[in-house]
Formats: C-alpha cells, sequence, structure tokens
C-alpha cells in the first residue's frame, strides 16, 4: 500500500480513538472533573499543544492530483497533504529575508516577492513551510516512541512488581544494565545497527527510555499490591488477571498519562541532539537547527531558519510541559481525594 | 460436641529473613506459633493483643492472604491451609474479611457499585448486572446507607460510611464467617459503637460468625463470646468473655486488663501493669516468651515453654495455670 493512504488511516485510526476516548472521559466522573480542572488550569498550554496537533494532522492527510501549485509536474504525480498544497509551492532561488522582496545575497527579484514570512533557506525553500511540516515529525517521534516504550515499561513493571520473585529480578537486571550504559552511546549504536529510518531512531528511543518509568510502574505496583482493596479482592476470589486489569491498571493511569506528556518533550528534544549528531529524523526541527549551524556565523547573520525551527520547538515543549505539570497536580489521587 | 464452623490447630506462619547475595534465609520473624482457635458457627471470638503480636497474620493465614508454613485450618471439618488459589475459590464464599483502613480497603477508582458488586460477579452471583445493582442497594440499604449512593466513588464518603460498604461488600457473598481485622479501631469511638452495633444485628440476623481482631478490651466485653489473648506469635490465655475478665489466669491479661483506663479515680495511676518492650519476633526469648516483662516470673519460666494448663473454657499457658503443681 503507498504510505500517503497508511498515513491517512492512521489519522482515521486516532479521530476515532479520540472520540471514543472522550466518549470513556465523559462517562467517568473522576477522569471528566480532572479534564475540566485541567482546562481551567492551562487553556493557553491546551491551545497551543491542539495547534500543533492540527498542523501535524493536516499534513498527515495526502492525495495524488489537484493543481501544481509551483508550476512543477512532478508534484502533480506526488502525495501532497494539506499543508503542502496550501503553503508549498513557492519555491525561490536562494536566501532571502522574512517578507523580502528580493533575494538576500545578490538582489534579484523573487517570485513571490513578500510572500515569505519567515524568509527561504538556502535551496530557497520556505521557511514557514518548513518549520510547519517539522510538527508532524516531532509528533511521530514523540507519540511513536512513547507508544513503544510505555506499554514495555507498564507489562516489565507491573508483573516485577506484582509477581516478585525471579521476574522481578529479571527486570530489575535489564534496568539496571541498561541504566548502567551511557543513554548517548547506546542509542548511537543502535541507529548504527538498525539503519537511519524514523522507525530506527523511535525504536532506539524507546528503548534507552523505558527504564524510568518501568522503576516507576514496579514500585508504584509494589505498594498497591500490598493495599486491603487488592487483598479483599483476592478473597473475593477474583482471579490475579482480573485483579491486574481492574484494579492494579486503573490506578496506574494517571501515572501513564503524565509520564506520556512529560516523557514526549523529552524524546523532541533528544531527537534534536540525535539531529546534531547527524543521525535524526529527516525534516524535523533539530535538523533544521543542525542544517543552520554555518548560517550563524555569516555576517551579515542568516538567523531567520534557526530562529523559527527553534521557536517551534521551544514552543511545543514549553506547551507540553505546562500541560503535563498540571496534569499531575490534577491527576494526583491527593488532590482527587479533596474533590467533591 | 459437633465441629466447630471454624477450627485453627497448630498455625505456624513464620516469615523467612533473607540476606546476601544469594538471598539465603538467615532466621524467621516468628509471626505466628502454634496458635489454636476454635469459632462455633453464630458466635464470636475475639482475638486480641498488643500491636505487632500477630494477630493480623492470624486472620490473613486463616484466609489464606499470607501463607503458612504448617497447622490445620478446618473450615466445616475440610482443611483449607496451603491450597492453591483454585482450590480455594469455593471456601471463598463462606470466608470474609474486612480491613482496618477504610482508606486502603476500597479501590479509589471504582465506583462502590462495583467494588460491592465484585463479589457477586466474581461468584456469577444474580442474573445479570441490573440485578447485581438492585442487590447491592439492597445491601446499601441494611447497612444503612443510602441506596441512591452506590453510584459514588469512595473518597465521597466518610471513614465510618466507608467501614459499612466494607460490611456490604463481604455480606455480598453470604458468608458464613467474617473476620474483622481491627474493623473499628480506625473510627470515631461514636461511629465505632454504630459499627459494632450494625455488626451485633447482623450476627443476630444472618447467624454470622466474626473472628474479631482487635486491640479494644472495650470493644471484646461489648460484642464476644470467647476471648484469645495472644503475646509474640502465641495464644497465651482463652476462655469465655465473662470468665477472663472476672478471672483472668495469665499475668500478661491480668496486665492487659489493668491497662484499661478507668473513670474511678481510685483506680488511676500507680506502675504500668506491663513494663517494657515486646522482644523481637525473629528472636523470641527462652522458656516463657513472656518471662522477660512477667510481675510473676519463676525460675522455670526461664527455661523451661510452659504448656497450655487449665480444665474447663478457660485455658492459659503459664505455670501459675497448672492445678498440678502451682509453687504458689
Amino acid at each position: 500500500m503507498e504510505s500517503h493512504l497508511i498515513s491517512n488511516g492512521i489519522v482515521l485510526v486516532m479521530l476515532f480513538g479520540t472520540a471514543a476516548t472522550i466518549w470513556a472521559v465523559r462517562r467517568s466522573r473522576l477522569w471528566s472533573s480532572a479534564f475540566v480542572s485541567l482546562w481551567h488550569r492551562r487553556r493557553l498550554a491546551l491551545l497551543v499543544t491542539a495547534v500543533y496537533v492540527g498542523v501535524a494532522l493536516l499534513d498527515s492527510v495526502a492525495w495524488v492530483g489537484g493543481d501544481s501549485l509551483g508550476g512543477d509536474t512532478v508534484s502533480l504525480h506526488e502525495a501532497r497533504s494539506v499543508i503542502d498544497r496550501v503553503f508549498g509551492g513557492s519555491q525561490e532561488k536562494s536566501y532571502s529575508a522574512p517578507l523580502a522582496t528580493t533575494e538576500f545575497y545578490g538582489g534579484r527579484g523573487l517570485r513571490y516577492p513578500g510572500g515569505h514570512w519567515l524568509g527561504t533557506d538556502m535551496i530557497g525553500r520556505d521557511v514557514f513551510y518548513l518549520t510547519l511540516k517539522g510538527a508532524r515529525v516531532a509528533l511521530l517521534i514523540g507519540g511513536l516512541t512513547s507508544l513503544i516504550a510505555i506499554p514495555l515499561a507498564l507489562l516489565f513493571g507491573i508483573s516485577a512488581g506484582y509477581f516478585g520473585g525471579r521476574i522481578d529480578d529479571v527486570v530489575f537486571f535489564l534496568m539496571t544494565t541498561l541504566a548502567s550504559m551511557p543513554g548517548l552511546l547506546l542509542l548511537i549504536a543502535l541507529i548504527m545497527v538498525m539503519g537511519k529510518s524514523t522507525l530506527a531512531v523511535c525504536v532506539a528511543l524507546a528503548v534507552t527510555g523505558w527504564v524510568g518509568f518501568c522503576r516507576v510502574s514496579r514500585g508504584e505496583t509494589l505498594k498497591l499490591r500490598e493495599l486491603e482493596f487488592v487483598s479483599a479482592a483476592r478473597a473475593l476470589g477474583v482471579s490475579e488477571f482480573q485483579i491486574l486489569t481492574r484494579h492494579i491498571l486503573p490506578n496506574l493511569m494517571h501515572l501513564v498519562i503524565i509520564t506520556f506528556v512529560l516523557m514526549f518533550s523529552g524524546l523532541v528534544l533528544s531527537e534534536a541532539i540525535l539531529s546534531w549528531l547527524g543521525i535524526g529524523v529527516d525534516g524535523s526541527w533539530g535538523q533544521m537547527i543542525d542544517q543552520a549551524r554555518n548560517e550563524l556565523s555569516r555576517d551579515p547573520i542568516v538567523w531567520w531558519n534557526i530562529a523559527a525551527s527553534g521557536a517551534a520547538l521551544f514552543g511545543l515543549i514549553l506547551a507540553v510541559n505546562f500541560v503535563g505539570d498540571a496534569l499531575r497536580d490534577v491527576l494526583d489521587p491527593r488532590t482527587v481525594k479533596d474533590e467533591k | 460436641m459437633t465441629t466447630p464452623l471454624l477450627r485453627v490447630q497448630g498455625l505456624r506462619t513464620w516469615f523467612p529473613i533473607k540476606a546476601g547475595v544469594f538471598r539465603k534465609t538467615v532466621g524467621h520473624v516468628q509471626a505466628v506459633t502454634d496458635v489454636d482457635l476454635e469459632i462455633e458457627a453464630g458466635s464470636t471470638l475475639a482475638l486480641v493483643g498488643e500491636s505487632g503480636c500477630g494477630k493480623t497474620t492470624v486472620g490473613r493465614s486463616i484466609l489464606g492472604l499470607t501463607p503458612s508454613q504448617s497447622g490445620r485450618v478446618e473450615f466445616e471439618g475440610a482443611d483449607l491451609r496451603g491450597l492453591s488459589q483454585t482450590a480455594w475459590r469455593p471456601y471463598r464464599r463462606d470466608l470474609q474479611i474486612i480491613f482496618q483502613d477504610p482508606m486502603a480497603s476500597l479501590d479509589p477508582r471504582m465506583r462502590v457499585r462495583d467494588s460491592v458488586a465484585e463479589g457477586m460477579r466474581s461468584f456469577g452471583l444474580g442474573r445479570d448486572e441490573s440485578e447485581r445493582t438492585e442487590r447491592v442497594q439492597q445491601l446499601f440499604e441494611r447497612v444503612q446507607l443510602d441506596p441512591d449512593h452506590i453510584w459514588r466513588y469512595p473518597h465521597e464518603f466518610s471513614g465510618g460510611q466507608r467501614q459499612r460498604i466494607c460490611i456490604a461488600r463481604a455480606l455480598a457473598v453470604e458468608p458464613k464467617l467474617i473476620v474483622c481485622d481491627e474493623a473499628v479501631s480506625a473510627l470515631d469511638v461514636s461511629i465505632q459503637a454504630q459499627i459494632l452495633n450494625l455488626l451485633a444485628d447482623l450476627q443476630s440476623e444472618l447467624g454470622l460468625a466474626y473472628l474479631f481482631i482487635t486491640h479494644d478490651l472495650g470493644v471484646v466485653r461489648y460484642l464476644a463470646d470467647r476471648v484469645a489473648v495472644m503475646y509474640l506469635g502465641q495464644i497465651v490465655e482463652s476462655g469465655p468473655t465473662a470468665s477472663i475478665f472476672a478471672n483472668p489466669l495469665h499475668p500478661y491479661t491480668r496486665g492487659l486488663l489493668k491497662a484499661v483506663p478507668s473513670i474511678d479515680p481510685h483506680r488511676r495511676g500507680g506502675a504500668p501493669p506491663v513494663e517494657g518492650d515486646v522482644p523481637s519476633p525473629s528472636a523470641p526469648p527462652s522458656g516463657c516468651y513472656f518471662h522477660t516483662r512477667c510481675s510473676d516470673v519463676m525460675e522455670q519460666c526461664r527455661t523451661q515453654a510452659p504448656a497450655v494448663y487449665g480444665e474447663g473454657p478457660q485455658r492459659a499457658r503459664c505455670f501459675l495455670a497448672d492445678p498440678s503443681g502451682a509453687p504458689r
């Protein structure tokens, strides 16, 4: 199947998933009250995050055909996303400053004078367009990696904490072994082995990133296992599997959500560092920053490339961290208890 | 004599102390050592003792929630000790437990209706969910809670109300025996009385038997038919409530009874009845476990462990209760 169709399908599944989650949250008063108070606390951060997600989704829905904006015939036969169709295609020959009417070097006239809000890069691509495209890459890295790392960490953490004994020994050995290796070296080694692709970067980040949450979920499970409602369930003849799914897992969910949000911003930053080392994902903000390194030493300085990608990265991470911080307050069982 | 509802014989629950790289067992915390108990159907046995003496472990071991090493736990003649979870299942309906901490004994993320219905769901009682909901409402009425509140979460209830919910959860599977593990210790005195009255009403109505684990002798006198006094993992004295309160045989029981606060000013003051701290259960003293703190200690107490003496219903693990040759 063509990759843009898969991407469209995933967007569709995600929209359905979001709808189902909203429906489930609305049914549970505990969760819906938490999200209402989150909205009251961090309205701006939530809206900013939503803008990023919206851009990434618009960049994920693609189809073949339609008008050729840049007048080049190849793009007519390529799948282009909504973002490509609206913002793409305004190709220049070289650098131009934001909203300039002439090229940065030489002063020749532009094809779209004043049409580049954030200027163009070395090969004349619109920086605003590239920055928008970076949102999808950032969310893909954060989302896909969390999707691999968190279930892995939960599985290992819960089984180690709940069953203890040999399983705990094995999991703990794995965790300490991974934790004792320098994270960056392991990342580089894994990417070298698997080859440089988006999936490889995500898997490598997940392998190095699951240990922290595994330790948290193991500890929390150890605590929950000894609580009396678990003993009561056992005394009522509830099976171990049902105790895990009905009691342990729901009581870990708030940690899962907090970890997801906080891990997410960390992963986007990690990718920027990997890009800087030259093993990042194509089209990411990190790569834009990496490419802009030499531009900073030019005189007059070419600043818009690094400013745009840096600000986009900064904005996303700040917003997500604000949301994560508020989530921690809102979902903490101790604060939930006090609410009526 | 008919077989009692529950007969515990020689129950031993020791927790291994592991040390070193290879987790070698270097000793045991002797939480429960050779405990014998009997509970008749529809009666209440109180298990008393200071904190750390192993009362709770006895309760949990009887229910198989904490694995025990040896002994017999006979319920209606069948030995339950050491059974697997699957083999235990048929008996789970008959034996239930209510815990001390009403905050921790209900799942905070579960509506109380689901918590109460959990046992019914597990045993397939009731035709469908709506029938179980109806039954939960009846149970709420039975424990004097508002049946409209079944869809609330535990944090919306007070401690006393939560303890009522726990009682409802235990009652939902129609048990014959309920282990009440310090069930009222965490509550206000006025609420304690309400819960105790509720438990007494339920007993006379449904013919329940209780194993009431507590350190509160006032509660014991109010509720219990028989008393067993525990010290350092052993039962040191047992017998009918009235005779133990009137004529305690073991020096430890006497000390406990003296320690009950009194409103009579003439009975206040004086030296504390039992001095010192409880010895470590991982290295209990030689001879009689109580000899390090006993006010009536004799020479033989330091070296020889006393057997259980006494005729009739009241028995004590003390040389003073030995009718054949008490030295004084």
